[in-house]
């Protein structure tokens, strides 16, 4: 194809034939599908989408697709978009982390790959432009994220050099790897970058995982793919740089000033497993993490000059030799003041040891909040935690309880399924309804903003009627070509760009895709055209599910019970979410998408879109519910 | 552009965010597109958190220039600067064995040696760096400075371990 935004090729690796082939992309798919999570979209829907009810995210039929978009590495700040079928949702979540893995993969000739089967003993994946090999890691298989990294960095630098010696010194390859949460197949594992970027959402660390494949290691050596129009790209580039250069507080702070403010002044903060959102603890202030961790003030990705990066260290006490990126709002809410933690140094350490297992902050945060709810309230005891006191504010539980679920030891064995799954079973076990206590939508937990307070971003619907669930990189809100919809964000994900760096200028993105790529796309184009249809296979894998669980619409289109009770302190006590106003904006969206009452996509809607396929197999859906 | 004139780039590692705004800007000006590893200036990254640009440090006696057989490498006078005759370069390395910190490696296409010119007096990395308030590389006048350049050709190893110290302290060997 014309060369413009792309190399127009994936890898397609064949773990369990050991085969590695070329796949050369059609203009029409990228024109459509934009790259990214557009295009994993449309891989997973044209392989797996006949069966897709019978395919196991956790076995080989699964595909693990890495894909960046026309815009890694010329949008600033560096990221990439990993997916398959997700063992959280039974759908397609496209997660995206930030790093150099996009910017080296494209310029090692490449816009992302597909690896299927699974590999009987542990390998990785070392790629070097057309260099591409299956290699050993039963070195590696188990060992932590820290260690994974640093050893393979320096196998792969000294493999590079012993291959060609007159190069000089070789920079570090950018490295995608899981630890041991991934390779014990929990489903809140996470696929990582440097220490610790993560892939998230979705539990493709688990996937990852299922395949043996500890780490994929690419360097590339040519220049990132010829554009459209160099001389715009890099006024655009410019442009950006100059709305990110100006936002001081984002640059100083990054999210982590969230830590404090967002249940402070939003009362929207996870608390003890969402039981509260409303805090004024100002130990847990972005100033006490500055003075008392940070390391390196300014850390970012390929590319950014944002870099809303931090690194932490814990010196002293308890948590010494803590390391990790200092916790982002996410992390400081899920694996802070979800757990009763409210201190920098506890919250660094135990974001550092999620980090080394290899387990997502916000489902594995999620997870362990449930857990601590139930200790709290006497349904899981102290004999069912094999002897750990499950306290909130206790830094050293949790991360026990982390270790036993990245290793799926005694309780942790439940604990990894994710906290939907485990309510199911500890249910089950313990003869009552658990649903009461969990956090999470269509089996991904839900992100740190609350929306009982109403002072936050998400909406009533925001994850009740998303695609990807508890994300909240991805809600559902209206109008549906607004800059906070998750048909925005689908474009965000599959050109492959930093919501962070987006912000300042959505309207950046159309020209920077076109000066890039030469295809001409507006806000409301998108949102009815290719990024509809993106929006509606996903939806479809999402209703057809399985195999272990199917999710019913017209109950799980819904927000987490907990949502439903009024919040018990803050200024905004008593609110709470409201079921007349969460099912009018429902039906809102439904029609703004295309949804018929039950949340199903319509068939003149599909068919207009081109999505036969999907009208086809969704005809079952319809009639499940009729 | 006169003798006294001639520029050294001041560093301070331990600041590095390792974003690669200067790879891009080097690569932008010298190829003309995005290309790390054709960036006369390379972020490396072999342990998370110690990032740091590596590049020319243009040592007083400039042993890469005395190292080359074949008269490729010259110092300009008025910057300071190594220069790259690309034509007489036969791509043979031996100026990065006499580099003390083996900063000069190959363009990508095999054919010659990549060594920071410094932008002829007006180098590219310091001013996306300056401008984006890192302030990790900034210019001052070679003439006082001139006797110290040669220390900082530093290998990547070494500086990586000198920044572990500094940076991780006493947990430096934590993850080794």
């Amino acid at each position: 194809m014309k060369s413009r935004g792309y190399n127009g090729k994936f890898l397609e690796v064949d773990l369990s034939r050991e085969k590695i082939k070329v796949l050369d992309l059609e203009e029409e798919l990228l024109e459509h599908y934009v790259g990214g999570r557009g295009v994993a979209v449309k891989f997973l829907w044209d392989r797996l989408g006949a069966e897709w009810e019978k395919v196991d995210p956790l076995g080989p039929e699964n595909l693990l697709v890495i894909a960046a978009g026309p815009l890694t590495g010329y949008y600033p700040g560096g990221r990439i978009c990993i997916s398959g079928k997700s063992p959280q949702s039974n759908g397609i979540i496209g997660s995206t982390v930030g790093g150099e893995f996009g910017v080296d993969l494209r310029c090692a000739g490449y816009d992302g790959i597909i690896i299927s089967g699974a590999s009987k003993d542990p390998v990785y994946l070392f790629i070097k432009d057309e260099d591409v090999e299956i290699r050993d890691a039963s070195h590696l298989w188990g060992l932590d994220g820290k260690k994974t990294l640093v050893r393979l960095t320096k196998e792969c630098r000294d493999e590079l050099k012993r291959r060609y010696p007159r190069f000089g010194e070789w920079k570090d390859p950018s490295i995608l790897y899981i630890g041991p949460a991934g390779e014990n197949l929990t489903r809140v594992a996470v696929v990582m970058e440097k220490w610790t970027h993560a892939a998230g959402y979705g539990g493709y660390g688990a996937v990852m995982g299922s395949k043996m494949l500890k780490a994929i290691v690419a360097k590339g050596s040519g220049p990132l793919p010829d554009v459209y129009d160099p001389v715009k790209t890099v006024s655009l580039i410019n442009r950006v740089y100059d709305l990110c250069i100006a936002r001081d507080g984002m640059r100083r702070w990054g999210t982590g000033s969230a830590g404090y403010s967002v249940g402070y002044s939003l009362s929207s903060e996870p608390i003890r497993n969402w039981q509260e959102e409303w805090h004024d603890e100002k130990s847990f202030g972005v100033d006490r993490f500055e003075r008392k961790v940070w390391v390196k003030r300014y850390w970012g990705d390929y590319g950014c000059p944002t870099t809303c990066l931090k690194i932490a260290v814990v010196k002293t006490g308890p948590y010494a030799g803590a390391i990790t990126d200092n916790p982002d709002y996410e992390l400081q809410a899920y694996l802070g003041t979800n757990l009763g933690i409210f201190t920098p140094e506890g919250n660094v350490y135990v974001s550092s040891v999620i980090d080394d297992l290899g387990i997502c902050g916000i489902n594995g945060g999620n997870v362990l909040g449930f857990a601590g709810e139930l200790y709290q309230r006497g349904i899981l005891t102290k004999d069912d935690l094999d002897g750990l006191e499950l306290k909130w504010g206790d830094p050293k539980a949790f991360a026990k309880l982390a270790e036993m679920i990245a290793y799926r030891k005694g309780i942790g064995d439940i604990l990894a399924e994710g906290t939907f799954r485990a309510a199911l079973k500890l249910g089950e076990m313990k003869g009552r309804d658990l649903m009461p206590y969990v956090v999470q939508v269509k089996g991904t937990g839900v992100g740190a903003h609350g929306i009982r307070s109403k002072m936050d971003y998400p909406t009533p619907i925001a994850y009740a009627c998303s695609v990807q669930g508890g994300d909240h990189t991805s809600v559902a809100r209206l109008p549906i070509h607004s800059s906070g919809s998750e048909l925005i964000r689908i474009m965000c994900d599959s050109a492959v760009v930093c919501i962070f760096n987006f912000y300042p200028d959505p309207s950046l993105i159309w020209k920077f895709y076109e000066a890039v790529t030469g295809y001409h796309q507006t806000a409301e184009k998108w949102a009815n055209g290719d990024g509809l249809r993106i929006l509606q296979i996903q939806r479809a894998v999402l209703l057809l599910g399985g195999p272990d669980f199917t999710w019913d619409p017209r109950i799980h289109d819904d927000n987490p019970l907990r949502f439903y009770e009024p919040l018990p302190s803050g200024p905004y006590k008593g609110q709470a979410a409201d079921r007349k106003e969460v099912e009018d904006l429902k039906r809102q969206y439904y029609e703004a998408v295309g949804w018929d009452e039950n949340g199903i996509p319509k068939s003149e809607v599909l068919r207009k879109l081109g999505l036969e396929s999907v009208d086809k197999a969704l005809e079952k859906v319809r009639e499940r519910y009729k | 552009m006169s003798k006294k004139s001639a520029i050294w780039i001041m560093r301070d590692l331990q600041r590095c965010s390792g974003c690669r705004l200067c790879e891009i800007a080097c690569s932008l000006y010298h190829e003309g597109k995005i290309w790390p590893e054709a960036s006369r200036i390379r972020v490396f990254k072999l342990v998370p958190g110690l990032e740091f640009p590596h590049f020319c440090t243009q040592c007083h006696d400039y042993p890469c220039v005395n190292a080359c057989p074949v008269n490729a490498l010259s110092v300009n006078e008025a910057t300071g600067a190594v220069i790259v005759d690309k034509e007489k370069c036969i791509a043979c390395g031996k100026c990065i064995d006499a580099c003390p910190g083996r900063i000069p490696h190959l363009h990508p296409n095999g054919k010659y040696i990549l060594i920071c010119d410094l932008c002829d007096g007006d180098p590219q990395c310091v001013k996306i760096c300056q401008r984006a308030k890192y302030n990790v590389l900034w210019i001052v006048p070679r003439s006082g400075v001139e006797k110290q350049c040669r220390l900082y050709a530093r290998t990547p190893e070494e500086i990586t371990e000198e920044l572990a110290e500094n940076i991780y302290g006493k947990f430096k060997e934590v993850y080794k």
